[in-house]
């Protein structure tokens, strides 16, 4: 930040026409894709050039309000991220508690376990998984696609690492007053941790709205699709598809819910990426 | 000692409470299958014909016969070798360029980043448009030098870094965000010191820009090649694999073998196999940074 306040040297201009230039690349496609969306497909079928010439039309977003399954599979897609969401910030809080500031034998066993299982893969453990889930007679269920993400140990880690950093007294005063330890995590504790759970829980959310190799294994019937395989499997035969203003409007429509999600919540997500709650 | 790194109050069993449902689901939902796959890489198992006991490691052999399946283990380390420093160069690049509080820095954060919140469905759907060979947006902007459109998706040789492509347009906004959190943590005072001691931009960057995230670099390289090991989604959906296989990707082949041939003794193997070299290319990377004290 120092090296800005020479004021604009040449090396300065060249950098950020770099950078523009760069961001104007990744702008193009969903601008180009968004455009083609309000375009009638029969002139699709020809040419895709001049996006920002008339004719436009809304014909393919009605298309979609009538007839496809987007709606049902953006139902379940809702079921499955929400139910993740809420589970995940239930029991992530509760481990992470348990980690951060409580005594048992066996802990630093336990919390090494969880640290192992970063290093697990989804692709080493999906045959199995998808074996037991069969075993259990559970696919196409909700459960079977809620279940498993919760295992994974991002959420402990975050929630563990930021019950760490608040002051021990707190409990410590508690604990003297006698108030039970169940007590202390509801009513204490779990009110100061809100931005934790609101960046974990935006985490969360988009992560199972995204998740693509296990529902597409286990929902296998149509009506219990997840937005990203319901729309991954009308895919097939691209170039001679004659909707593609239908398919671009699709992509616009599954895409807009993280969005608008991300330009609300940009630095909880941000956030969670860079491996820590804002502070 | 117990005190600092460990809780608060007395030690008591009771406590195990809170961490019992993740501890379960942590069992149930990851170690278990992660056992179960490992003794299932070495069964004759699959799904039709039930399970025929076990066999050694006749799968692992297979695999190594399997002319597809190496294949498969080739196409995925030139991914990784193609994605991992294309990552960490252009994530680092941006991360230097936009790391001030300027309002415009930050638009152009969010737009980098932006792509990531997309699911591979939809981003595969826009990129297939775009490489569309006739009309897509790339024909478009080549025929603007008056260029014919290439058909890199039926290309052996293109249709794999055309996968690369779209993979750093995808998720370019995590190695950027971890770089930029890692030149938030250097002190200004060593860049008050350059200062005072006239170093220019360049001796700047490369005396104390660069040596100060060198751990940042080696984290980030090694979170890149675990991710991209894991190529799937994008391979699948926008080639199926081919031309002639030549973007199968790892992960695909377990799907396949796993989920269409219903193999799952042989896909359980794949599975270890990919997961081996995972862990042997991470730890590799860990050994070469600390080597470079790091």
């Amino acid at each position: 930040m120092q090296t800005y306040q020479r004021g604009k040297s040449l090396g300065d201009r060249v950098l950020l026409a770099a950078v523009i230039g760069l961001a104007l690349v990744w702008l193009a496609p969903i601008v180009w894709v968004i455009g083609l969306s309000f375009k009638p497909n029969e002139v699709l079928m020809h040419s895709t050039g001049g996006i920002l010439a008339p004719p436009f039309t809304l014909k393919n977003y009605i298309d979609i309000l009538a007839a496809s399954s987007v709606f049902s599979w953006m139902l379940n897609s809702t079921i499955v991220a929400v139910g993740q969401t809420v589970l995940t910030l239930l029991i992530a809080s509760l481990a992470g508690y348990g980690f951060a500031r409580t005594n048992f034998p066996g802990r630093s066993v336990l919390f090494v376990l969880v640290l192992a299982a970063l290093a697990v893969p989804e692709q080493a453990i999906i045959v199995p998984l998808h074996t037991m889930f069969a075993a259990a007679d559970l696919h196409n269920t909700y459960a079977a696609l809620i279940a498993p993400r919760l295992a994974f140990p991002f959420g402990v880690l975050l929630m563990t690492q930021y019950f760490r950093a608040i002051p021990p007294e707190i409990d410590e005063a508690a604990l003297l007053d006698r108030a039970s330890r169940i007590k202390i995590f509801f009513r204490i504790i779990l009110p100061l941790s809100i931005p934790a759970q609101a960046t974990l829980g935006i985490y969360t959310f988009l992560h199972a709205w995204n998740e693509y190799f296990w529902p597409l294994v286990s929902a296998t019937k149509p009506a219990m699709y997840t937005l990203t395989v319901g729309l991954a499997s009308m895919q097939t035969n691209f170039a001679q598809t004659e909707g593609i203003g239908f398919l671009m409007a699709q992509a616009v429509f599954a895409g807009l819910p993280v969005l608008i999600l991300y330009l609300f919540f940009q630095r909880h997500i941000i956030a969670a990426v860079a491996g820590g709650p804002i502070k | 000692m117990a005190e600092a790194e460990g809780g608060i109050g007395p030690s008591h069993w009771t406590n195990a409470a809170f961490v019992a449902p993740y501890m379960l689901i942590l069992l149930g939902m990851l170690f278990m299958p992660l056992c179960l796959g490992i003794w299932l890489a070495f069964q004759d198992y699959d799904m039709l014909g039930g399970w025929s006991g076990g066999v050694g490691i006749e799968n692992f052999q297979n695999l190594l016969d399997d002319r597809i399946f190496r294949g498969t283990v080739r196409n995925t380390l030139k991914f990784v070798l193609m994605t991992t420093p294309a990552f960490v160069a252009l994530g680092l690049f941006l991360a230097l360029a936009l790391n001030n509080t300027l309002r415009r820095s930050a638009l152009l954060r969010a737009i980098f980043f932006g792509s990531s919140v997309l699911s591979v469905t939809i981003v595969t759907l826009v990129w297939r448009l775009v490489y569309l060979p006739d009309r897509g947006l790339l024909a478009n902007a080549l025929g603007l030098f008056g260029l014919p459109g290439v058909d890199l998706m039926t290309s052996q040789v293109w249709a794999l870094p055309a996968i690369a492509i779209v993979t750093v347009w995808w998720i370019i906004g995590l190695p950027m965000t971890l770089f930029l959190a890692g030149l938030q943590q250097i002190p200004p005072e060593l860049y008050e010191a350059a200062a005072l001691d006239n170093a220019g931009r360049w001796r700047t960057l490369t005396g104390i820009t660069l040596p100060s995230i060198r751990r940042t670099i080696v984290v980030v390289a090694v979170i890149e090649v675990i991710l991209q090991f894991q190529l799937f989604g994008q391979a699948l959906l926008i080639t199926g694999g081919g031309p002639d296989n030549s973007t199968r990707p790892m992960v695909q082949f377990i799907y396949e073998a796993g989920f269409r041939d219903l193999q799952l003794g042989f896909a359980a193997a794949a599975s270890q196999v990919l997961f081996a070299l995972m862990l042997i290319a991470a730890l590799a990377q860990f050994w070469a940074g600390r080597r470079k004290g790091v």
